[in-house]
């Protein structure tokens, strides 16, 4: 089979131009909203508030924060990408290039996890600022970084090609990504809720993310690391379907 | 001639349920200019669209230099280039940006020779650097152009290329696809204007309401459906066409000194004999005849009315 590489390398490379050009915007504003997250859970409100399993809160709150902007970064980044050259119709290039939508695929999503990628290292540099930051388990805090970054930038792209209007565009990532991002454990642990609302939880797949995550660091999670391995793989694989069935129908690419 | 791309029974319904092209069949010839002239909304672009992948076909089947556009596609795509009718552009990234990512997107590895040869005969050159959003229409329509020729395309397709384009341009324009064609490259252009069409092409589609009417040659096309007129200058003004040229439905001029004959030169008889000896038999002194082609508009209002 032949793959074109050199189209998956300058879309790429446009991609991560783009960020480069928009640095104020990629970078600054996540960093600063993490700082920002900081001051007010971490230093102000968290010193008053007890160790949660044996972890200072300002530190508990580092990889629910870390997921935050990974999750809407992934996304925003992933969705902006597909549904501007839609948008202003440049997309007629690509659409008529000798490349597979797979390649497409990876270009973009490529560029949009890395990108997210860069950013959760920026942003856990950023929180070593603060704090005095172990990580137990890196390869699996590294694997549960790539896989977050890749998925969700995945998922990103497909709710960029379902796009037809900005709004659309906002749409998913304000009404579902974020609550679920918040009511996900990003700030708290599972076991602090009433026992209802822990069920009612379990059914936030955000949950299973930001709980692996935090295992890797702190050997600390609400749900088994298997459970929250399997979870993302599933949710990539959902994903993956769903491009493949896009790509079969030419899902709002080709009329 | 050798066909390069071979359209058969080419159908596009429209999910809105617009059937934009019906049955098209059309074989376009390697190495030519093959104008689709057409009203809006007659499906030039839909049928452009389809061959470079834009869109999808509804039924029938497509090949370029053999390979099938479906199934074949990366074969078909490496060999044509687009020039879309809008003005679709990015809006931040620079034009030897955007021409090097075009070549890039056609798997070609880069040129940057050839990138600036190709600039520098669209007086791009200097505009390199410039962001796509600051330049005028007419620029981006050059870029639009030398997006399409960054991969060295074989195929060109020009969709309405000169739409809001000035004369300068529309000049440089034909120059380069002259200069084009002469190295082989085979050339589709849309248009709504005859002039273009009887000034660029070698062959001439008409397409109307989703339906290829007909594809000649110009000079063919001109000749078989065009009609002559006779135009005949007198040395005496006259007041009315004399009762026996009646027969021949000569209009007079409002300066009473031209009479004109129009006449059909696909019938084997013109008539033009026996006019003129009619003509001898009234009397009046002829000054000079002159004949005059009908244009490409006329062939075309005539052609579109009577489907
Ligand atoms: N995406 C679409 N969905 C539904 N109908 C469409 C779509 N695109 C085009 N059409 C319709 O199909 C017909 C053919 O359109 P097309 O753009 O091919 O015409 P055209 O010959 O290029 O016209 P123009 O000279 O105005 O560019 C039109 O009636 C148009 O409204
Ligand atoms: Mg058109």
């Amino acid at each position: 089979m032949r793959v074109n590489y050199q189209a998956i390398r300058v879309i790429y490379k446009y991609e991560m131009l783009r960020a480069w050009n928009t640095l104020l915007q990629s970078v600054a504003s996540p960093v600063i909203s993490t700082s920002l997250y900081f001051v007010v859970f971490g230093a102000a409100i968290g010193s008053r508030i007890e160790e949660i399993d044996g972890v200072s809160y300002g530190v508990f709150i580092v990889p629910g924060l870390v997921m935050l902007s990974l999750l809407t970064q992934s996304i925003a980044n992933a969705s902006f990408g597909i549904f501007f050259p839609k948008f202003t119709g440049s997309i007629y290039e690509v659409m008529s290039a000798p490349i597979s939508f797979f390649e497409i695929v990876v270009g973009y999503v490529g560029a949009a996890a890395s990108k997210s990628l860069i950013l959760g290292v920026i942003i856990l540099l950023t929180a070593n600022l603060f704090i005095d930051l172990n990580i137990a388990h890196p390869f699996v805090m590294v694997l549960f970084l790539v896989l977050t970054c890749v998925s969700f930038a995945l998922f990103g792209f497909i709710i960029g090609l379902w796009a037809t209007n900005f709004e659309k565009l906002q749409l998913i990532p304000m009404l579902v990504i974020t609550p679920l991002v918040f009511l996900g454990g990003s700030f708290y642990s599972v076991s602090m809720l009433p026992p209802a609302w822990q069920t009612v939880t379990l059914f936030n797949p955000v949950l299973y993310l930001i709980s692996g995550f935090r295992w890797s660091f702190f050997e600390v999670a609400d749900v088994s690391v298997a459970v929250s391995l399997a979870m993302i793989s599933l949710f990539l694989v959902v994903c993956l379907v769903l491009v493949w069935w896009m790509f079969k129908t030419g899902y709002r690419l080709k009329q | 001639m050798k066909s390069i791309v071979k359209i058969e029974a080419l159908s596009k319904v429209y999910a809105s349920g617009h059937q934009a092209l019906s049955r098209v069949d059309l074989e376009i010839r390697q190495g030519e200019i093959l104008a689709l002239l057409g009203p809006n909304g007659a499906g030039k672009t839909t049928l452009i669209s389809i061959i470079c992948g834009i869109v999808s076909a509804s039924t029938g089947s497509v090949s370029v230099a053999g390979y099938d556009i479906v199934r074949d596609y990366r074969q078909t795509r490496d060999l044509i280039g687009l020039v879309p009718q809008e003005l679709t552009l990015g809006a931040f990234d620079t034009v030897w940006n955007s021409v090097n990512f075009s070549r890039g997107l056609f798997g070609k590895s880069s040129d940057p020779a050839y990138l600036e040869q190709l600039l520098k005969d669209l007086s791009l050159w200097d505009k390199r650097d410039s962001e796509l959003r600051e330049l005028s229409g007419g620029m981006k329509r050059r870029v639009l152009i030398a997006k399409a020729l960054s991969h060295e395309p074989r195929i060109l397709f020009l969709d309405e290329p000169t739409a809001g384009v000035d004369v300068e341009l529309r000049q440089d324009m034909w120059k380069m696809v002259r200069k084009l064609n002469d190295s082989g490259v085979t050339i589709i252009l849309t248009t709504h204007y005859i002039e273009e069409a009887e000034e660029i092409a070698d062959r001439v589609g008409i397409i109307s309401e989703g339906r290829l009417l007909l594809v000649e040659d110009k000079q063919c096309l001109m000749q078989k459906l065009g009609t002559k007129q006779l135009l005949i200058e007198l040395r005496q003004a006259i007041d009315a066409v004399p009762a026996a040229l009646a027969d021949y439905s000569l209009e007079l001029s409002a300066d009473r000194y031209h009479l004109v004959y129009t006449y059909d030169t696909q019938s084997e008889r013109t008539g033009i004999t026996s006019l003129l000896q009619a003509l001898h038999g009234t009397g009046l002194s002829l000054k000079d005849l002159k004949s005059s082609q009908s244009s490409l508009e006329q062939i075309f209002v005539s052609l579109v009315s009577a489907k």
